[in-house]
């Protein structure tokens, strides 16, 4: 009766989603960004008519143009993979995915693609308030439509706001406003959209320097400076606060994640935060846990306490905690939760033979039961675990886990600074004279990049073995699909995107080469 | 009505002068967002990307019934 699930299937079908998660991701935050910057240097052709800052807004245009172009629809691929790949998933998500997805798509729609028409077509040809509404609209609408696609990510971290129905094994939409503020989704919006804004304003910034470094377009380059740095150093404020409140959320309602991202495998008070670390095997470690040590580590005292819980002395939950339980701090063992789980599909088994049979009053007492809030708050919400084979079996790769989150943290840092300094030196006047940091601004425009995909490297891989937090792992949200199908798609993907690259930045690498001859083409 | 017609010329006009007037990366961007477009939903939809469900059974409750013999019967265990 039972069937084993293929791994390999799995495997493949999680690696063709990363594949074409992360370079749908590489064309969206310059998107993000790049539209607000836009904002803001077409608002200051409008109040000071200067044309200088016209020719500087239609340069980066142009750039955001065909980002935008070439990085548009490829996300429609990953909602192909959800009904081909991961058929189970989208049925068991339901509407939950389909509302949000629905108001991302009329948004897109209607703001994005109609005004970008006018960004474009626009100038000279309707009014100069008109125009800059356009793009306020535009850079407004596709921050929007990654509030939506976000509020669905976020559901999967935890999912709020729905009640499963047993009869047609979708999960069903109880308050929208509860799924729309989920404070998973608050977070990840805010800490995503600023992500994508210090991105872009290091794109600006790293061009820009080339610019002043080939002693062309300089008025422009530092022009455009000023307002990405000051602009990308607000952003890494806001980035690095609300990097901060995420991972306080995440200590809330993805705690196996939390500890691994710390390393952190016995809970304890005045817990002290790593901010740089090696990991090492434990002796005489928990083989089932294969234990980590973290060496040569710069740790500051008391801080991870109080960063989670706002007191020095409070109690940070570990990994064991959440594996083994922990009376004292009132944490039941991933063992408690499997046996939760295994009788809520229990349940669910017998409500379905009841049905065949046609036996009124047990469905009827079965289907009570389950709607019970008590049910639903004790045992469905472990529905998941009920596929786990051994408690040891919740935890993520902890070493992933570590190095990208710290990685990630420090760039961000660095963000913070360059940003500033660009400013400073920019304000001064001495910018060009330091040819050493204007290298350093070029060669940095990778590393925004590189901090975006770690970030989702830490929330899809932090929430492994599920793909809906406690309630399905990603084992079970595969369809019965042969593995050979989807190593070929993931070929065909893996040279698509690559080709696409290639001719973004080959694309780009010309216009920029080109500079700012818009009204000469 | 004639507003309603002058309107849709004039944003008929309006996307055809800026089609028209297009510089030459425009022109190379809508190439490749076509071949793209292309690729994406005639290629990879039709030939590799079927809707499982949609295509394996007739109606919802057919797909339902389908998800839920998966949530019951599948396991990651071999007992």
């Amino acid at each position: 009766m039972i069937e084993n699930i293929d791994l390999s299937l799995v495997d493949w079908s999680r690696a063709q989603f990363a594949l074409t998660a992360i370079y749908h991701w590489l064309f969206v935050p310059l998107t993000l960004g790049l539209s607000f910057i836009l904002v803001i240097m077409e608002t200051k052709y409008v109040r000071t008519g200067s044309e200088k800052w016209k020719r500087t807004t239609k340069f980066w245009m142009k750039l955001f143009g065909i980002n935008f172009a070439i990085g548009v629809s490829t996300g429609l691929i990953l909602e192909f993979e959800f009904g081909t790949n991961w058929s189970n998933y989208s049925w068991f998500v339901g509407d939950i995915f389909g509302a949000p997805l629905a108001v991302e798509g009329i948004i897109a729609f209607f703001l994005e693609s109609t005004f970008v028409a006018v960004m474009f077509f626009g100038w000279d040809k309707v009014s100069k308030r008109f125009h800059l509404v356009s793009t306020w609209l535009v850079a407004i609408g596709a921050n929007l439509s990654a509030l939506w696609i976000l509020v669905a990510n976020a559901w999967m971290e935890n999912p709020v706001g729905m009640i499963f129905n047993p009869d047609t094994a979708r999960n069903e939409m109880k308050s929208f406003w509860e799924v729309l503020f989920n404070p998973v989704a608050m977070d990840k919006f805010f800490h995503t959209i600023t992500s994508g804004f210090v991105l872009a304003s290091l794109f600006v910034t790293g061009i820009s320097a080339w610019f002043i470094l080939r002693n062309r377009e300089r008025e422009m380059a530092i022009k455009s400076i000023k307002v990405a740095a000051i602009f990308g150093a607000f952003a890494s404020v806001v980035l690095i606060y609300t990097g901060d409140t995420s991972a306080r959320t995440l200590a809330d309602v993805q705690p196996v994640k939390f500890a691994a991202m710390e390393a952190l495998y016995e809970g304890q008070r005045d817990a002290g935060l790593t901010a740089f670390g090696i990991l090492t095997d434990r002796d005489e470690a928990d083989d089932e846990l294969d234990e980590k040590d973290i060496i040569a580590s710069i740790e500051i005292p008391g801080l991870l306490s109080i960063m989670t819980n706002g007191k020095r002395d409070s109690y940070v939950t570990g990994i064991k905690d959440l594996v083994y339980g922990n009376e004292e701090m009132g944490i039941i063992s991933a063992a408690e939760k499997i046996e939760r789980g295994k009788i809520a599909r229990q349940l669910l088994l017998d409500y379905r033979e009841a049905k065949k049979r046609g036996d009124s009053q047990e469905i009827e007492e079965l289907k009570k039961r389950f709607e019970d809030n008590n049910f639903q708050e004790q045992y469905f919400r472990y529905f998941g675990y009920s596929y786990i084979n051994k408690p040891t079996d919740i935890v993520p790769n902890v070493p992933l886990l570590f190095y990208t989150f710290h990685v990630m943290v420090a760039l961000g840092f660095l963000f913070l600074l360059l940003q500033v300094l660009a400013w400073f030196f920019a304000a001064r006047g001495s910018l060009e004279k330091r040819k050493g940091f204007l290298w350093i601004l070029i060669l940095s425009i990778p590393l925004p990049y590189l901090a975006s995909v770690l970030g989702w490297l830490v929330t899809e891989m932090g929430r492994q073995p599920w793909i809906i937090q406690d309630l399905m792992p990603v084992g079970i949200a595969v369809s019965s699909i042969s593995t050979s199908t989807v190593q070929t798609t993931f070929w065909l993907f893996a040279a698509l995107f690559t080709a696409l690259l290639i001719a973004e930045v080959s694309i780009m690498t010309r216009q920029i080469k080109i500079g700012p001859k818009i009204e000469e083409e | 009505m004639g507003f309603i017609k002058k309107t849709i010329s004039d944003i008929f006009q309006f996307y055809r002068n800026g089609f028209t007037a297009m510089p030459a990366w425009g022109k190379k961007v809508w190439l490749v967002i076509l071949i793209k477009l292309f690729i994406i939903f005639i290629v990879l939809k039709i030939f590799f990307f079927p809707d499982v469900l949609k295509k394996n059974f007739d109606s919802d409750s057919e797909r339902g019934e389908h998800v839920l013999d998966e949530l019951i019967i599948k396991s990651n265990t071999d007992d």
